[in-house]
């Protein structure tokens, strides 16, 4: 405190003392996630191993029907991998070695499973993203575009086109995509995250990396572009019937300012938790993207994992997929608090 | 003890139910796109049960004269292959027919083990609460907070490849849904008067849970079921293209663009039209739906 220089002070009249208790608000939030993060984590762990432990077939049957092998060579695999003994003391040895961060040793890869996840997370992250951010802002601004004139032409064609694009099947519009844009017009590359050995660095990579996610993008985000168009235009025509709207029409304010301070801006706070709670459901829906454009993400590592019976990259890629929807809800939150102060504030206090 | 009415408990039977079914279908018939939807839908039935009689070929049945064949109007098509032939010289029309009933199937047959199940454990939670309650909700909260399609994959990695353990992983998958619509209804309707009442009555547990509160919770788990239909079908068939569902040579719509795939390039028609198969269905669903949403409950919104 005795840094603060004058400004400061009259800051701390007016704003600074609701901004810090802002803060405090936010940091109580984290605290308590955080916390209520840990059991979920713990039944995520132990649920996906028992689960996997009840599955036919383990990953040394797995290599030995691929690569044969004797009996003899079977049974040293299995106390190499640490497949022998009882689930139990299997489960509760994973789970000591969870708590030094160590998620074990992936089969297929004969490497740590934590660093086959970590080197795949970041394009998952990046696809996810891109298709987030297109999606919310493309679908909450045709949303306010639809709504802003409820039964008007461009409102019904507007809802009429959304619906038709929330049936499409994301995988599907991916392979139309590529007969357009790549086999027709040959605009855009066909699969991979980047071209292989082209020796790009800087910014010609950067461009080289999105051209090649032009595609994957536009697929994974379509559906979620049309989930939030309508639900903002729901959110609108809602909104529209409120007595502040009236209001504010009879004090003369202009249409546009309406529309975007009074209208928009409350059918927006819907928006943001849906964010959060599709972030799962991305992240589901990338297996099947990344597959089609066999992007080395997580969700075709997940796919490579289920057909090599490898469990412990299983599990580590369960543990980490969690981790993230965790993450990605707690900023969704936090966003929220500091948008609406009126969420989370009970929630802070206890 | 005359204020202990039960008001909205089903009105009485004969006269009303009739007259309820016409209130229903004159707000249904409001919405056009859900009466469009409504005859799409039944078409698609009728499709699927007429199978064998409508298609012009066998679903399996392969012209090893007439591979890759396009559809009729285009140049090289012929009239017996009004779609085109696959890469094995099966008629896809036929197959896209025959397809139908898998869908339907899936859908039906998904929705109603989650709604059941939904139901039963959504009843017991919202009606004894406590501990029992704690803990149901903690595991369908991490359900739904899990990547559904993830989640898919791993329990058919458990059970094996195949359309029944498919459907079996997105049932599963989907209803959490129903158990928090069914709690959420449950923990509101108990404390009604005509609950009260019927407790006071003597009525048992079982009876209080399914005859005296369920019918009227139904409104808002129709509308989940039939998002839950579509979204059983969409499932299907990505779980299906990654190979992980129904195994061809099954004239199911997913894998059928599974094994289209490689030849995109060649031939746009083995690919487009599976798709845009799935796009009519889900999307005539997902109009019903609607409809239904605002014909049961004009309060109830999209969530």
């Amino acid at each position: 405190m005795s840094g603060r220089t004058e400004g400061g002070a009259k800051e701390r009249g007016l704003s600074f003392r609701p901004k810090s208790y802002r803060m405090n608000r936010a940091l109580r939030l984290i605290r308590r996630r955080l916390l209520g993060a840990l059991p979920v984590l713990l039944i995520v762990v132990v649920g996906s191993f028992l689960l996997l432990e009840a599955a036919p077939g383990d990953a040394v049957d797995a290599y030995a029907v691929s690569l044969g092998g004797d009996a003899g060579m079977i049974a040293a695999l299995r106390e190499a991998w640490g497949l022998d003994g009882t689930p139990f003391a299997r489960l509760t040895a994973y789970l000591w070695s969870l708590l030094h961060l160590d998620l074990g040793q992936s089969v297929a890869f004969s490497r740590p499973v934590l660093d086959v996840v970590l080197e795949r997370l970041p394009n998952t992250l990046l696809l996810m993203g891109a298709a987030t951010a297109l999606s919310f802002a493309l679908g909450s601004a045709l949303g306010i575009v639809a709504g802003s004139r409820p039964g008007s032409f461009r409102d019904r064609f507007l809802s009429i086109g959304s619906l038709a694009l929330y049936a499409v099947p994301g995988f599907w519009l991916g392979l139309v995509l590529v007969v357009i844009f790549t086999v027709q017009l040959r605009w855009l590359p066909l699969s991979g995250m980047e071209t292989i050995a082209s020796g790009k660095t800087g910014f010609g990579r950067a461009l080289d990396i999105a051209r090649h996610l032009v595609l994957p993008v536009a697929s994974l985000g379509f559906l979620y572009l049309a989930l939030y168009l309508r639900m903002m235009r729901a959110g609108m025509a809602e909104v529209w019937r409120m007595d502040f709207v009236l209001a504010g029409r009879a004090r003369g304010l202009s249409r546009s300012r309406i529309v975007l301070r009074h209208v928009a801006r409350n059918a927006l706070l819907p928006l943001v938790t849906m964010l959060g709670l599709q972030s799962a459901g991305m992240l589901g829906g990338s297996v099947v993207i990344e597959s089609l454009f066999a992007i080395p993400g997580l969700g075709r590592l997940a796919q490579e994992a289920v057909g090599a019976r490898d469990t412990p990259l299983l599990i580590g890629i369960i543990l980490v997929s969690a981790v993230l929807v965790i993450a990605v809800n707690l900023l969704v939150d936090i966003a929220y608090a500091m948008l609406d102060p009126r969420v989370g504030a009970g929630e802070a206090q206890a | 003890m005359t204020h202990l009415s039960a008001e909205p408990i089903t009105p009485l039977k004969g006269v009303s139910r009739k007259e309820q079914l016409s209130e229903f279908w004159y707000y249904f018939s409001e919405n056009r796109g859900a009466v469009m939807g409504f005859w799409v839908f039944l078409l698609l039935v009728v499709v699927a049960l007429l199978a064998p009689v409508i298609a012009p070929h066998q679903p399996n049945e392969q012209f090893r004269d007439a591979v890759l064949v396009p559809p009729f109007w285009a140049e090289g098509g012929r009239l017996s292959f009004l779609l085109g032939t696959d890469q094995l010289g099966r008629d896809m029309l036929s197959r896209l027919i025959y397809g139908s009933r898998y869908s339907l199937f899936i859908g039906l047959v998904v929705t109603t083990v989650a709604l059941v199940g939904g139901i039963i454990i959504g009843l017991i939670a919202g009606y004894f609460r406590g501990w029992v309650d704690t803990v149901i909700m903690r595991v369908m909260d991490i359900i739904l907070a899990f990547p559904s399609l993830l989640l898919a994959l791993v329990l058919v990695a458990v059970l094996g490849p195949g359309l029944m353990n498919a459907m079996i992983a997105i049932a599963l998958v989907l209803q959490p849904h129903f158990v928090r619509l069914t709690r959420g209804a449950v923990m509101a309707e108990k404390s009604r008067d005509y609950v009260v009442a019927a407790k006071v009555a003597g009525a048992g547990h079982l009876r209080l849970m399914f005859r005296t509160i369920l019918p009227n919770c139904t409104a808002p788990l129709i509308v989940q079921a039939t998002l839950s239909f579509s979204n059983a079908i969409l499932d299907a068939a990505a779980l299906g293209f990654l190979g992980m569902g129904a195994q061809p040579p099954t004239p199911e719509w997913g894998t059928m663009l599974a094994e289209a795939r490689e030849f995109i390039l060649r031939a746009w028609w083995v690919v487009t039209f599976p798709g845009l198969a799935i796009l009519v269905t889900v999307l005539a669903i997902n109009l019903v739906g609607d409809g239904l949403r605002d014909a049961l409950d004009p309060k109830l919104k999209r969530s």
